[in-house]
């Protein structure tokens, strides 16, 4: 995009008297332009950052890693393991069972909050949108670290059962599981969750509701029919927003997974830490976000079919 | 009529799971400072007693002096870089004609979408194959590939709240492009503006991901952190630094919010 810019700009020069003048005129003219012109450094940026580095991880996925040196001839081996070891793919799996759930969980308990907000909520609006919208821009670390301190095992949980005298023995399920990682990520996600269905909530044309209560629709009726169908772009988006990060979460599996909490980002961080086998950390990187992008297009997919069937 | 209100009707039983939401959102941040005025070396109840000798340590830690520099240089930096690139990206999408329009914004967005390990990963290859090292700035680099987004939805909505016929007006009446930004465009978007910084700070300021794989000797605070939690001892110290920095986040992110929604309000439905 752009190149694409920096040639218009310079390509049509006639080589009149005053080329310099035209060109200029013709710019001034020109809306598309003008408004290329501006987005170009933001665009240029953005380029260089993203999809050039994207590109030499993909070239450096097919290389392989000899020693400390990188075998840049072409080869498909690190794809290779990637599907055969059974831990690569055990762990994927996991990955995307726990966000999976997570992403469920957040959107079901988001939901009901995001509809009292758009429907119910008359006075400070504002202050409830915001209330729901900080938490997201607090500190990721201190949040899973927040976590920690409450399903520790001298935690908050078991501390304070112990204190109520309800249990004799700390629970050692809660801290060291895939259970914490689901509920770590749960409540770090949760302002992701809220806003998307909120918005798609706040836009639905209250008139639709007030004609189906006039033909006879039902408070359940009227939500299957009309409420829950126009909300589920913010649904969708809710989710995905919600399910693609966290498959790439390595934070909160380290400080509350233990070792059956690992996930894939995990194994990725170590191919550029102690493994020290970036071409093979680079093959699962993409590897990951391939299925994710898979899976989350056969999601969107599957829930339009469905939302079509209901309406 | 009575059936139409049924929609704006106070719903108690929502209501109760509102505040219960809000409170899962809420409590669980609330145990760091509570226990940051604890005075154990374990973060376990009962309560023992208060202190602030877990504040007054963290004070005199010099590593963390250096770190919390180093956060808030790069925090600066890249809030400031990402607010630019926010202020013309959201001039173009919203004030001129530009064809695919849609696909443009969709690439600059896409960093709210993708896991931060794959972006992070992918620029410490594209550093480390320029044979640059690795260093504040290549953090910095990286928080403002995150912060954009965030800066360009801000101030995007921002321009979307005002009318363009104020700028026109001010073309018409003789005053060039750059005339008509700073003495118009500008001051109306001054709040937005504001809002992006604060918000692309806090972005920078909290971030760990992108910070731990572009990280030279140099540590940001979260870095910081993260290397505390592996001693037990260290724990209160890290409650303590990190309750203040939750203080802070939010007035910096409750403020943002409040300016980008300030007067916009009444025009713009939704964030």
């Amino acid at each position: 995009m752009v190149t694409e810019t920096t040639i218009e700009v310079s390509a049509p020069a006639p080589r009149t008297r005053s080329w310099r003048g035209r060109l200029h005129a013709l710019y001034l003219r020109s809306d598309t332009l003008k408004g290329f012109t501006l987005l170009s450094p933001t665009l240029l940026v953005m380029g260089l950052t993203m999809c050039i580095p994207f590109g030499i991880m993909v070239v450096m996925s097919f290389w392989t890693q000899i020693g400390f040196e990188f075998d840049t001839a072409f080869s498909l081996v690190n794809y290779v393991e990637a599907v055969e070891r059974p831990v690569y793919r055990a762990l994927l799996l996991r990955s995307l069972t726990i966000s999976a759930i997570c992403t469920v969980a957040t959107v079901l308990l988001s939901y009901p909050m995001a509809y009292y907000v758009a429907f119910h909520v008359r006075k400070h609006k504002m202050a409830w949108i915001i209330l729901m919208t900080v938490p997201f821009f607090s500190s990721y670390l201190l949040r899973i670290f927040a976590w920690k301190v409450i399903l520790g095992y001298n935690g908050v949980i078991n501390s304070g059962l112990k204190g109520l005298g309800l249990i004799e023995q700390p629970l050692a399920f809660l801290l060291y599981s895939p259970t914490a990682v689901v509920i770590t990520l749960a409540h770090a996600w949760a302002a992701f969750a809220i806003l998307p269905i909120y918005i798609s909530l706040e836009k639905i044309d209250r008139s639709l509701i007030e004609a189906a209560t006039d033909l006879g629709d039902g408070p359940v009726k009227r939500f299957l029919g009309i409420t829950l169908p126009l909300s589920m772009p913010g649904v969708i988006a809710a989710s995905l927003m919600i399910f693609i990060p966290t498959v790439g979460d390595y934070v909160t599996p380290t400080l509350v997974g233990g070792p059956d909490g690992l996930m894939i980002a995990n194994l990725i961080q170590a191919q550029f830490g102690l493994v020290n086998n970036w071409p093979m950390g680079a093959a699962l990187a993409l590897d990951m976000m391939l299925v994710v992008a898979v899976v989350s297009l056969l999601y969107i997919w599957l829930t339009r079919k469905v939302t079509e069937n209901i309406a | 009529m009575t059936d139409v209100a049924y929609i704006d009707r106070p719903n108690r039983p929502l209501y109760v799971y509102a505040i219960g939401y809000l409170a899962f959102l809420y409590i669980p941040v609330l145990f760091l400072p509570l226990f940051s005025f604890n005075d154990n070396i374990y973060i376990t109840f009962p309560l023992k007693g208060f202190t602030t000798q877990w504040y007054v340590a963290m004070f005199k830690d010099q590593p963390m002096w250096a770190a919390l520099n180093n956060s808030l240089r790069v925090a600066c930096v890249s809030s400031a870089i990402a607010t630019l690139l926010g202020l013309f990206g959201a001039k173009a999408v919203t004030r001129y004609r530009i064809p695919g329009v849609k696909p443009i914004i969709f690439v600059i967005m896409l960093p709210m979408v993708v896991p931060l390990i794959i972006m992070g990963v992918a620029l410490l290859i594209l550093v480390t194959r320029l044979g640059f090292n690795l260093s504040l700035y290549t953090i910095a680099m990286a928080h403002v590939l995150i912060s954009v987004p965030f800066a360009m939805a801000t101030l995007i909505s921002r321009f979307e709240g005002f009318d363009p016929s104020m700028e026109e007006a001010s073309s018409d009446l003789g005053a060039g492009p750059w005339s008509t930004f700073w003495r118009v465009t500008l001051p109306m978007v001054a709040p937005g503006v504001l809002a992006s910084f604060l918000l692309c700070f806090t972005i920078s300021f909290d971030e760990f991901i992108m910070a731990f794989f572009l990280g030279g000797t140099d540590p940001t605070l979260p870095i910081f952190i993260w290397g505390q939690l592996r001693f037990p001892f260290r724990l209160p110290g890290v409650l303590a630094l990190g309750s203040l920095i939750l203080v802070i986040s939010f007035v910096l992110v409750f403020f943002s919010l409040w300016l980008r929604r300030w007067r916009v309000e009444d025009t713009q439905s939704g964030i």
